[in-house]
């Protein structure tokens, strides 16, 4: 198999990093796996190269086997890996440790667990130049100060002095990137950078690698799952699938005319935010990821393709040169439909026509959650209280749904748990259907139980690992009167429902993906026959394609069963794509909130501008306005005065903002506000952020000539 | 920190608190008339009476109970009902002898059980490996009295390194050849229950931490092996060892209390048990009270080091 990357024309001599035919293999007990196989990739100076991929796509230990740091059951079985020319692979161990930290810097997923908990920030960032630039420790520590302030450091000095679980998520990516910079290193190689963080911290760091591009002028291997991340930050993108590079390009040229269907399935399977018709189906692709020691013969995306034809299934097809610096796997490039072609064939309406006025089903009052701020020992009382829900009012529609959004700390959760009886509320009531319930679920009846039901985030927790998928969805049948025989009918219908085959019926948990279990946890909601499910956070731990199908099961759930959710995101996209309400929560209130389509159009709370802001929209054409967030939330014992949001807000207008606490400004339709500008000096101050609200990805007449 | 010391400190008095009335209220539970046991069965009820109102014995629990730690305190842990000598002088001369015993066994086992559980962790399912763990959960399957035996079967009886028995002078020098040599079958009787709970815990936590992603973070700045052993692994896994170390005292006293009965060593733990068989009130409840103070300021000990070595703690 030929797999060329070339150096495109125009990048000779600027070549940093370039692999050919790596491949990668791990021994396990049943013999060897080969999670990379044959890949190639260049990244010239100053370029950085989004390497984009689900899990289990390869796209870490392609990182990781190329700067020689595998696990110890693993091992490079070929290829070459240059950096500057000089083979890596070739290089005794003390050599490379040379390389590590001087010439390639690497930067991980969660920067909680990359500072050693007991060593000072400073001293740890300062490490690196001891070693690799030879310098005193004064130097060092000049130098260290020199870099925080580079990565826009507030306060360089006391940062220094901290410990890392004194400073806040963001603060720590940016110490762990100015720890990298330190050496101003030839590679620099980002895994998955930002994927831990809220999206406010997200987008800074993501501004910050930018900036640093710019600046530093290394070659950047950015690893992430998250295409809109990548079309924010990079330059070229290779798409790896189950080991392999599927496609790779300009950025430009591979968003606009992706080349390879699995390429055009993922960019269909995110939703993009727009003002368009909302509730189209989301793209999905059939079938899995195929294990790596039964790989499919031929192109290894052939099982899930529907451009596949049956020579696609016989030889593995090379990357072939489709255009000047667009490589592409599929045997069928030529044919492989334009974006716009492509959703007009999935796309369809799933928004039905429904009457105007709806029972109220569920009313959460004047809602308050305070808990106690943990003691220190029986000398030490503190009255403080950490107010983690302060006074939100929501209510939800029958068969409608009520998108919430927030930063973490925000509340929602918290809300969620006091809707269904979890937590107690501090103060307020929860009404259903008019008939206010009891605070918990031991003061609730069992029919009111029924009627609330709850998916959480994460469906490794939430299931019994000793529990088959049939006894998980049964368990809820027999509790509410389901007589036994018919139970495993019941549970079977529901499988069908959500699109799992019977065989699942006798599974455990243990042997279904993450997806899977979640639709088992949706199936178990809905064997109760509920009038409302709470989904908290479904699918934030989920792949992207996987989300896809998730976010159409919900959708097609609700139109069959009239079953009303609230739905709890940090992703605006997917809150935007399934709800009809919206509530966008800040500190423990609401900031903003109505009618999502009011909502999510201008005029924004500055807070949801700047919510809006900071997700990054998978198509690198698109201009996004900088509104950024610094800092992170207040802490909910001590509550801003005013208006919560003033210590963060870009709309800050002054002393009115921090003495008096804003009015709830009603707009046209349904639609509030909580905030001391008007409605109309919104409109004019936001007139900028517009821009993003007009693009929609999925029209027609974007145009790629070939 | 010194918030923290200072509160330490507080839920300490606590502790003794609790535990001197524990103790107060064992001794008193226990079965047997302390007049008939230091006077014998056949004297008579009047000389039983004239000893009880001589030693305070038939006044309320609670007098009696505030009157001992009164004088605890001040010092005066009152006469041996056995010995007649001073408790507090017979107390402190064993617990010199047993703090020798104890630190010889002290400098044998805590580095050594460090060493181990780190190379079983860096070498983790190695030969190495699994020898250390086996070896270790062996050892903390017998009790001393199995170990003390075979120690003295191996080195006392036949390869005659040194001697079986431990019965130093109560006031011989500790750095004298032969006291040092008396002791060093008996430290390491102590020694061995503790050495393998220190190894298994520090390879635990030493692997626990060799898969943090701190200490990759710090391979790949291109930091030595070595380096990153000593600056980024061990200060992180000795953590939960600090602990185990410092609860080791007081299993440490435990083990002394057999291991001097097996070697006839004049310590404290020895000192215990002749108190226990004569009944001996003063000197049990004083040889107690030593004892849980000694555990409880190892207890703190063990809290102030956690605190230094996790800022996490610290900080709170």
């Amino acid at each position: 198999m030929a797999a060329s990357a070339e150096t495109a024309p125009g990048r000779e001599g600027r070549t940093v990093l370039e692999i050919e035919g790596l491949s990668v293999a791990y021994r396990t007990e049943e013999g060897d796996i080969f999670p990379v196989r044959d890949v190639s990739l260049t990244i010239a100076k100053g370029e950085s190269f989004g390497l984009v991929g689900e899990s289990g796509s390869g796209k870490s230990t392609l990182a990781m086997g190329a700067i020689r740091y595998l696990p110890a059951n693993g091992r490079v079985t070929s290829g070459r890996v240059l950096l500057r020319g000089e083979d890596l692979l070739s290089l005794s161990d003390k050599e490379m440790r040379n390389v590590w930290g001087s010439r390639i810097a690497v930067v991980y997923q969660s920067p909680g667990n990359a500072l050693n908990p007991s060593i000072r920030t400073g001293n740890q960032i300062a490490e690196v130049a001891r070693i690799h630039l030879g310098m005193s420790k004064q130097e060092a520590h000049q130098r260290m100060l020199e870099m925080l302030e580079k990565v826009k450091m507030p306060d360089p000095e006391s940062v220094a002095r901290r410990y890392p679980h004194q400073l806040s998520g963001g603060m720590l990516q940016r110490c762990v990137v100015a720890q990298a910079m330190m050496t101003n290193p030839e590679l620099l190689i980002l895994d998955e950078p930002t994927t831990a963080l809220d999206v406010t911290t997200q987008a800074v760091v993501l501004d910050l690698v930018a900036e640093l591009k710019q600046e530093f002028d290394s070659a950047i291997l950015y690893i992430t799952h998250d295409l809109g991340v990548v079309a924010r930050v990079c330059d070229r993108v290779g798409v790896m699938y189950a080991g392999e590079f599927m496609e790779q390009g300009g950025i430009h040229d591979l968003f606009k005319r992706p080349l390879h269907p699995y390429t055009l399935n993922l960019l269909g399977c995110v939703p993009h935010f727009s003002l368009g018709p909302r509730r189209k189906t989301l793209n999905t692709i059939p079938g899995f990821i195929p294990r790596l020691d039964e790989l499919p013969e031929g192109c290894i995306f052939a099982p899930r393709c529907s451009l596949a034809e049956p020579e696609c299934r016989v030889a593995q097809p090379p990357l072939v040169r489709a255009a000047e610096d667009h490589l592409t796997a599929c045997r069928r490039w030529p044919v492989v439909p334009t974006p716009a072609e492509h959703m007009a064939t999935i796309t369809a309406d799933l928004m039905q026509a429904r009457g105007a006025a709806e029972n109220r089903l569920l009313e959460a009052r004047d809602v308050k959650k305070y808990y106690p701020v943990p003691t220190q020992g029986p000398f030490r009382q503190d009255k403080r209280k950490v107010k983690s829900v302060d006074g939100m009012t929501v209510w939800i529609d029958e068969g409608r749904t009520l998108g919430l959004v927030g930063e973490s700390g925000s509340g929602k959760t918290t809300l969620a748990r006091t809707i269904i009886g979890l937590v107690e509320p501090t103060e307020g009531t929860i009404s259903l259907r008019g008939e206010i319930l009891g605070p918990t679920t031991r003061s609730r009846e069992r029919d009111v139980l029924r009627r609330i039901q709850m998916v959480f985030q994460n469906p490794d927790a939430s299931l019994n690992p000793r529990q088959t998928v049939g006894q998980s969805i049964g368990r809820p049948l027999t509790l509410f009167g389901t007589p036994r025989h018919e139970v495993p009918r019941r549970v079977l219908e529901l499988l069908e429902a959500v699109h799992l085959s019977p065989s699942y019926y006798h599974r455990l948990p243990s042997e279904l993906s993450g997806g899977e279990k979640q639709r088992v946890a949706i199936a178990r909601a809905f064997a109760a026959e509920p009038d409302l499910i709470l989904c908290d956070e479904p699918i934030a731990s989920l792949d992207v394609s996987v989300q896809g199908s998730l976010m159409n099961l919900l959708t097609t759930l609700q139109a069959e069963k009239g079953t009303s959710y609230l739905f709890i995101s940090h992703d605006l996209s997917a809150v935007q794509h399934l709800s009809d309400w919206v509530c966008v929560a800040y500190l423990g209130y609401a900031m903003e909130w109505g009618d999502a389509g009011d909502v999510l159009n201008p005029p924004y709370h500055p807070y949801t501008e700047a919510l809006l802001s900071a997700i990054p929209i998978p198509d690198p054409d698109v201009i996004q306005k900088n509104i950024r967030l610094e800092g992170s939330v207040p802490s909910a014992v001590d509550i801003p005065s005013g208006c919560r949001f003033h210590t963060r807000c870009p709309r800050f207008i002054g002393d009115i903002c921090i003495q008096e606490e804003p009015p709830w400004r009603e707009g046209e339709g349904d639609h509030w506000i909580y905030c001391h500008h008007t409605f109309e000096a919104l409109v004019e101050m936001q007139k900028e952020t517009l821009r993003l609200a007009d693009h929609d990805h999925g029209t027609p007449g974007v145009e790629v000539q070939v | 920190m010194l918030i923290f010391i200072v509160r330490r400190l507080g839920f300490m008095v606590i502790t003794l608190i609790l535990a001197s009335l524990l103790i107060f209220a064992a001794t008193q539970i226990l079965p047997g008339d302390v007049a008939t046991m230091v006077l014998g069965r056949f004297a008579t009820e009047q000389a039983l009476d004239n000893f009880r109102e001589e030693m305070g014995l038939n006044r309320s629990l609670i007098v009696q109970y505030g009157d001992w730690l009164l004088n605890f305190v001040q010092g005066d842990w009152g006469e041996s009902l056995s010995t007649r000598a001073d408790v507090r002088d017979l107390v402190m001369e064993r617990l010199r002898n047993s703090a020798m015993l104890a630190s010889v066994a002290f400098v044998m086992y805590v580095p050594l059980g460090i060493v181990l559980g780190v190379v079983a962790a860096i070498r983790r399912n190695s030969w190495v490996d699994h020898v250390i763990s086996v070896g270790s959960l062996a050892f903390i399957g017998l009790p001393e009295f199995v170990t003390g035996l075979l120690l003295i079967a191996v080195f006392a009886l036949r390869l005659d390194w040194f001697p079986s028995s431990s019965a130093i002078a109560p006031d011989a020098a500790f750095f004298e050849r032969d006291t040092l040599e008396r002791l060093v079958l008996p430290a390491l009787t102590i020694s061995l229950v503790s050495l393998a709970y220190i190894a298994r815990m520090t390879r635990s936590s030493t692997a626990e931490v060799l898969s943090m992603d701190y200490v990759r973070t710090a391979y790949l700045k291109g930091l030595s092996r070595s380096r990153v052993i000593g600056r980024h692994v061990l200060r992180n896994a000795l953590l939960p060892t600090v602990t185990v170390v410092a609860i080791g005292i007081g299993w440490l006293i435990g083990g002394l209390i057999v291991t001097e009965s097996l070697f006839s060593f004049p310590g404290i733990g020895r000192l215990l048990l002749f108190g226990i068989q004569r009944r001996d009130l003063p000197l049990i409840q004083a040889t107690t009270m030593v004892i849980v103070v000694i555990f409880t300021m190892a207890n703190l000990l063990a809290d102030i080091l956690y605190g230094y070595l996790n800022p996490r703690i610290r900080f709170r």
